[in-house]
């Protein structure tokens, strides 16, 4: 009986045994590459198919039968035919561009300071974890106040959202630079700002970008809410005007390019820690 | 008094202890001399504070007192004439081989062209045998060839006094004899002044020309200058078979085993009370009088 369960379970590492022998090994990286994914993808639309069938199905609910996938792509291929759907984008990415922008040039020397200098971290921490723990969005009434334009204060918003996740990313990484490196640095005479681009800058590039990525999702999370406020463009207008106007195929295309939109961000940050990362990929 | 190449004078080292009058003193009366083209080891039991006075010298670290002087000029602060090999490779992982020698070689002459500091790099590389590993990151190479690296980065800027703070103590013991022989091979092409800290008796007689010994810690001092009579070029694989050989051995691991301790906090006699203590100096092979000593004649404790 043993051997019984040896032999039917000795098909299994044939796969694995034939791989191996293949030079070229193709399946192994289409798999990963493409069937994978597909199938990740195609799982996604059967939920959301599914779920536009039950809604179209029942009385109660069939006004909102539009957010199901058919209506939904025929309105975002018409939204690209048209061009109507780039001037959301552009608007709201540069928000986003912007927000980040700030975020960047606040978080990184603020990180490198809070990672280098013990003192420094031990102030900051309880009103840095006191200030992050608050929602971008409380602050709204006041960015409006303080602002005068509503895209200042919709940067404001992403700005204080996107600055935790770099600085803290940042400092991170200044910790976890190896002391010997700096002692190499002084013996070859390297002095406080050589120090910071030969060093620190190289050693931490891949945590600033590791936070950037954390800091993408946050801001565009961030950015739809805040766009229901006060402005006329971007994506999160576009949301709220399609629900008054009950267009809700459109509002699933929105939601849909938000989505993709995200996902191109992520993958963009990815490929920029995996450039800097010097760090042994074990 | 004729002047030295290296001059190191009352050198001490000591550390407020929490809750006590006194500080704690790592070393002091520290005294000697190197000369040009010089390779000198120092040998002592962890605590003794070799690593001390190698960070002293280095400029990374500043003693309590006395002063080091080189080249006819007070030691203050890092300087590109002294260049450290640290006992972990400490190479920039970010970085190739070939750019972490660049990194130093620029450092060290700001106004040269790309191509020269590169041409000048590679040429260093090359000669610790790396020839063709100059693009890979520090990751992908073996323990061996990374501190191959470091000694190039070192050997590259040409510094006056090269610092090596056991610099193949985290090598297992092939890769050490293989890169022990390339250091000898530098070393005779660039007849550059060595300062090194070693635990090894065995390595310190191969590279040497003359041996510290330290005392234990605290309160240490440089007790014996050792004088390695062996004539150059050595052989690792022949060194143990000159008549010589086994009476500094002997010497040494004498010192390790007993003396170290029982020397430890001793006044070490001066022969003029004015003059500034130094080492003993020791010819265990002259002392030998040329007879071949067995292994075995290490004198029992007392």
């Amino acid at each position: 009986m043993s051997t019984d369960t040896v032999n039917a379970a000795g098909i299994r590492p044939l796969p694995t045994a034939r791989r191996k022998s293949w030079p070229a090994g193709w399946m192994e990286p289409l798999r990963q590459g493409l069937i994978y994914p597909a199938l990740g993808i195609g799982g996604l639309l059967a939920v959301w198919w599914y779920g536009g069938w039950i809604i179209a199905n029942n009385d109660d609910l069939y006004a909102f039968a539009d957010f199901a996938p058919g209506p939904t792509f025929a309105a975002l291929y018409q939204m690209v035919a048209s061009g109507a759907v780039w001037d959301p984008i552009a608007s709201s990415l540069s928000r986003v561009g912007f927000g980040l922008l700030w975020a960047i040039l606040i978080g990184v020397p603020l990180g490198i300071g809070i990672g280098y200098w013990a003192v420094a971290r031990q102030i900051t921490h309880v009103p840095f974890q006191f200030l992050r723990m608050i929602s971008p969005l409380a602050w709204m009434p006041i960015a409006v106040l303080a602002f005068a334009t509503w895209d200042a204060a919709i940067i404001f918003l992403i700005a204080v959202a996107a600055v935790w996740p770099i600085t803290y990313a940042t400092a991170h990484g200044v910790q976890k630079i190896d002391p010997l490196w700096f002692k190499v640095a002084r013996n070859l005479g390297a002095d406080s700002p050589q120090m910071l681009r030969r060093i620190v800058l190289p050693a931490v590039s891949q945590d600033i970008f590791a936070g950037i990525r954390l800091a993408v999702g946050v801001a565009w999370i961030v950015l739809v809410p805040a766009e229901y406020l006060g402005v006329t463009s971007g994506l999160g207008y576009a949301i709220n005007d399609a629900r008054d106007t009950l267009e809700y195929d459109k509002l699933a295309a929105i939601v849909l390019v938000i989505g993709m939109i995200g996902y191109l961000l992520d993958a963009v940050c990815v490929k920029l820690i995996k450039r800097t990362s010097w760090r042994q990929a074990d | 008094m004729n002047k030295h190449f290296l001059q190191i004078e009352s050198l001490a080292k000591r550390y407020p202890q929490p809750g006590r009058q006194a500080d704690i003193t790592v070393f002091d009366q520290v005294n000697f001399q190197m000369d040009r083209g010089e390779f000198v080891c120092i040998i002592g039991h962890s605590g003794c504070g070799k690593s001390t006075i190698l960070n002293v010298l280095a400029g990374l670290d500043e003693a309590s007192d006395g002063t080091v002087i080189m080249d006819g000029k007070e030691v203050k602060g890092p300087s590109l004439d002294r260049g450290v090999i640290f006992q972990n490779h400490s190479l920039l992982p970010w970085l190739s081989a070939l750019d972490n020698v660049c990194m130093a070689v620029r450092s060290r002459w700001p106004g040269w062209s790309r191509s020269k500091v590169r041409e000048h790099a590679a040429r260093y590389l090359e000669m610790v045998g790396l020839k063709g590993a100059e693009h890979k990151k520090p990751s992908q190479l073996s323990g061996g060839m990374r501190q191959r690296v470091g000694i190039a980065r070192a050997f590259a800027i040409e510094p006056k006094l090269l610092l090596m703070d056991e610099p193949f103590g985290a090598l297992d013991a092939l890769t050490r004899g293989v890169i022990q022989d390339e250091l000898l091979k530098i070393w005779s092409r660039t007849q550059q002044t060595v300062f090194m800290i070693t635990h090894d008796v065995d390595e310190a007689i191969l590279l040497s020309d003359r041996i510290l010994l330290m005392t234990n810690g605290p309160e240490a001092r440089i007790a014996e200058s050792v004088k390695v009579d062996i004539d150059r070029p050595r052989d690792r694989a022949t060194l143990h078979q000159h008549p010589g050989y086994y009476a500094i051995r002997n010497h040494l691991v004498d010192f390790l085993v007993n003396r170290s301790r029982e020397l430890q906090g001793a006044k070490i006699e001066s022969p003029r009370s004015d003059a500034p203590v130094q080492p003993r100096e020791v010819n265990p092979v002259a002392e030998s009088g040329g007879r071949p000593l067995g292994p075995r004649a290490v004198p029992a404790s007392a």
